[in-house]
């Protein structure tokens, strides 16, 4: 750790999951960025392979190989610490099941074989179980691996852009996916191995959620499915592309006074100014209503009892440099 | 929008007695199931006999239209105005209840019996991936073959790519015809002369498999593939047949999607796909639109004024410059987000002038009643900002 405590200080495995629409990956990515401080190398893990990751980062799409994206923010923000080093890699269970062949058995090339006759059909068709432990398997395997035997961890984080909360019990429920295919077994042992890691304080699953209220029910009814998983820990509540209040809650609440409003404008240089009041008037009412109902979701989330981080809506788009912004809003928040 | 595309009349689509089939397909999270919901309901009370098959839709959603089980059961939708004759049943897709059913329909009480107690049949036929999809596909087909309705409004599950349900039935059949299941199905001691360099091969490939998953992994793999074999035959044709209904001139495909360049390009790829599998698109439905307020004040200007007045200093004359500064600054915000909404939306209709597009703009609280589906199927039916000049709603 650097010069203070974050929230998940002893992380290792960050799996971040939401409802479609919340923006799940670019959480997943702004997290990453945020861990990526004071020298520090993590692993961008995209486990359901739509390339968001690469197009977010603007880069090409990302082949099956761990490569070097981005530099995490350092210098002012972080007290002259340097940045880190963001390696990205796109998981899919063709790949993964090659690397577990090559890994386990040595066999690559019979790993050929059986792509060639569907076995990646077969996985991902037959028995779906079996594709969620090879990918999650390879995102267990990265955040054990030493960069030299008994030595230092080769990422000092990983972060996984998982699938969303209607699948993500069952996506990190490992070996009950697998057990019921099989009972004993090497499938079956490495299911094991892979969940021992997923249910282990190095495991924290984090949810994103927006202040609306699907999104909310849904965070709400995931963190409840999870907590029913004997041994995985919930992480931190992120929620996404909040509405700021532009004036305090008092101010917001109060009626509007159009034709003070009007002088205001007007003293502002601007023409029309009536029409143009009574307008911004309404837009002010819309904001003051949108604000409340945020509030209301807001208080619902708190109910998770879990840490919520807040990032705000960035109405030209995320790019970069916003990326960057929300990664040091994490960070500012102690997520990261 | 720059570009200005054809307007997608959804009345047009659900008074015309000869659409049977809609279909609302896109990215998850951009309101499908609702929308899907709200067409229902509006074709309903439009007159027509309406049966709504929905996938995983969200509960209080499901409550709005007195959903509470996943019953595989269409039910009356109370509430529905009765008025012009029309009325509305709903149904939650039970994808396992659904595979056991043509299980059952399709092999002796023996062998099914012997499928349905098969590890790998049931890891199949209650997962998630591929299974939801073309279950849904089936029960559509079921619906449509009962002609108990003259319309079916069906959502699509929420698949992690849009293009999944077109793909997932051909993708099961394909993997039931696979290599993988003949050498699964191929008995050890297969003794043609000409397959004898082929059986080294197949007992290197079942020697591998066993290694890894384990035998008794490939054994239950062995019985599964054996006792369905006698199945596939029934599956693909239904498979087919499904496939033809949604070409079939009865039927329409809304691509749903928000103004968001994940979902965009999502909806992007599904009219192309569409198209080159001749699957009859009737346009794109964009939700959640944010449209620009109606005072005419660009955002550079507003936020311009917003510092303008930040930088006086307080003057009693003029009580309200905090809060004009803060709305001004509100004002900009929303114009940038409406600005780039519809520059998102232009990378689309550019790329597909031809294609009807209807917007829905966003509203400030989620749908939870007959009355709030009722209103987004009102605002769905109006021309937007891609109909023509002069209509466009205030």
């Amino acid at each position: 750790m650097t010069a203070r405590d974050t929230d998940w200080d002893g992380v290792r495995l960050h799996v971040v999951t939401g409802k479609g629409g919340t923006g799940k990956t670019t959480v997943a990515a702004a997290l990453a960025l945020a861990l990526a401080h004071g020298g520090r190398k993590v692993l961008l893990i995209e486990a359901e392979g739509r390339q968001g990751i690469a197009r977010l980062f603007d880069r090409p799409p990302l082949p099956y190989e761990e490569r070097k994206i981005a530099i995490g923010p350092g210098g002012n923000g972080d007290g002259g610490a340097p940045g880190g080093d963001l390696y990205a890699l796109a998981i899919d269970p063709e790949g993964a099941l090659l690397d577990y062949l090559q890994m386990f058995y040595n066999m690559r090339s019979a790993g050929h074989v059986l792509t060639k006759l569907g076995m990646v059909d077969f996985a991902t068709t037959i028995a779906p179980g079996l594709a969620d432990v090879l990918v999650t398997g390879k995102a267990t395997e990265a955040a054990r691996r030493r960069a030299t035997p008994g030595g230092k961890y080769k990422y000092d984080a990983v972060v996984m852009d998982a699938p969303p909360t209607g699948r993500i019990g069952r996506f990190l429920n490992v070996s009950a996916e697998v057990s019921g295919l099989a009972k004993v077994g090497p499938i079956r042992s490495h299911a094991d191995t892979v969940a021992n890691v997923i249910k282990s304080p190095q495991t924290a699953v984090h949810f994103v959620s927006t202040l609306e209220e699907m999104p909310v029910q849904e965070t709400l009814d995931g963190i409840a499915e999870l907590r029913r998983i004997k041994g995985l820990h919930i992480g931190g509540i992120v929620i996404n592309m909040a509405r700021q209040a532009v004036l305090s809650r008092e101010q917001l609440t109060a009626p509007v006074d159009v034709t003070a409003l009007a002088t205001a404008l007007g003293k502002a240089g601007l023409h029309t100014t009536e029409p143009l009041a009574a307008s911004l008037a309404a837009e002010l009412a819309e904001h003051a209503r949108h604000v409340a109902l945020q509030d209301g979701e807001r208080a619902d989330l708190d109910t998770a009892g879990q840490p919520v981080y807040e990032l705000p809506l960035i109405a030209e788009g995320v790019d970069l440099a916003a990326l960057y912004r929300l990664a040091r809003e994490l960070r500012a928040q102690g997520a990261a | 929008m720059t570009q200005r595309n054809p307007w997608l009349e959804t009345d047009r689509i659900i008074d015309d007695r000869r659409s049977r089939i809609i279909v609302c397909c896109g990215s998850g999270g951009v309101g499908k199931t609702t929308t899907a919901a709200a067409i229902g309901l509006r074709a309903a009370e439009r007159g027509r006999q309406v049966c709504v098959l929905t996938v995983d839709p969200a509960r209080r959603l499901a409550q709005s239209m007195g959903l509470t089980a996943l019953d595989n059961t269409p039910r009356l939708v109370d509430g529905v105005s009765p008025d012009s004759g029309g009325s509305l049943h709903a149904m939650m897709l039970d994808m396992k209840r659904t595979f056991d059913e043509i299980v059952e329909a399709h092999a002796d009480p023996a062998r099914a019996a012997q499928i349905l107690a098969n590890p790998f049949y049931q890891s199949l036929s209650s997962s998630f991936a591929g299974t939801q999809e073309y279950m849904a596909m089936e029960k559509l087909g079921q619906l449509r073959r009962s002609d108990e309705w003259d319309l079916i409004v069906v959502d699509t599950p929420p698949s992690r790519s849009a293009l999944d349900f077109l793909d997932a039935p051909e993708r099961l059949g394909r993997f039931l015809d696979g290599r993988l299941i003949r050498i699964l199905t191929t008995p050890a001691k297969a003794t043609r002369p000409f397959t004898k360099v082929l059986n080294a091969g197949f007992s290197m490939v079942t020697g591998t498999l066993t290694k890894i998953l384990g035998a008794q992994v490939l054994r239950d793999a062995q019985t599964f593939v054996t006792a369905f074999d006698t199945m596939f035959g029934g599956f693909r044709e239904r498979a087919e047949s499904t496939y033809r209904l949604l070409q079939a001139p009865g039927t329409a495909f809304l691509v749903v999607a928000a103004p968001e360049p994940d979902a965009l390009r999502e909806a992007s790829y599904f009219v192309e796909r569409l198209d080159e599998e001749r699957m009859p698109l009737a346009g794109l439905i964009l939700n959640r639109v944010h449209r620009p307020p109606t005072v005419p004040l660009s955002a550079p200007r507003s936020l311009a004024a917003a510092e303008t007045l930040e930088s006086i200093p307080n003057d009693p004359l003029v009580p309200a410059a905090g809060m004009a500064a803060a709305a001004l600054r509100l004002h900009a915000e929303r114009m940038s987000l409406s600005e780039r909404e519809q520059r998102v939306a232009g990378a689309f209709t550019s790329a597909h002038p031809a294609v009807p597009v209807a917007e829905v703009p966003a509203l400030p609280v989620d749908v939870h009643d007959l009355a709030g589906l009722r209103e987004i199927g009102r605002l769905l039916a109006l021309p937007g900002s891609t109909g023509p000049a002069g209509e466009r709603e205030s």
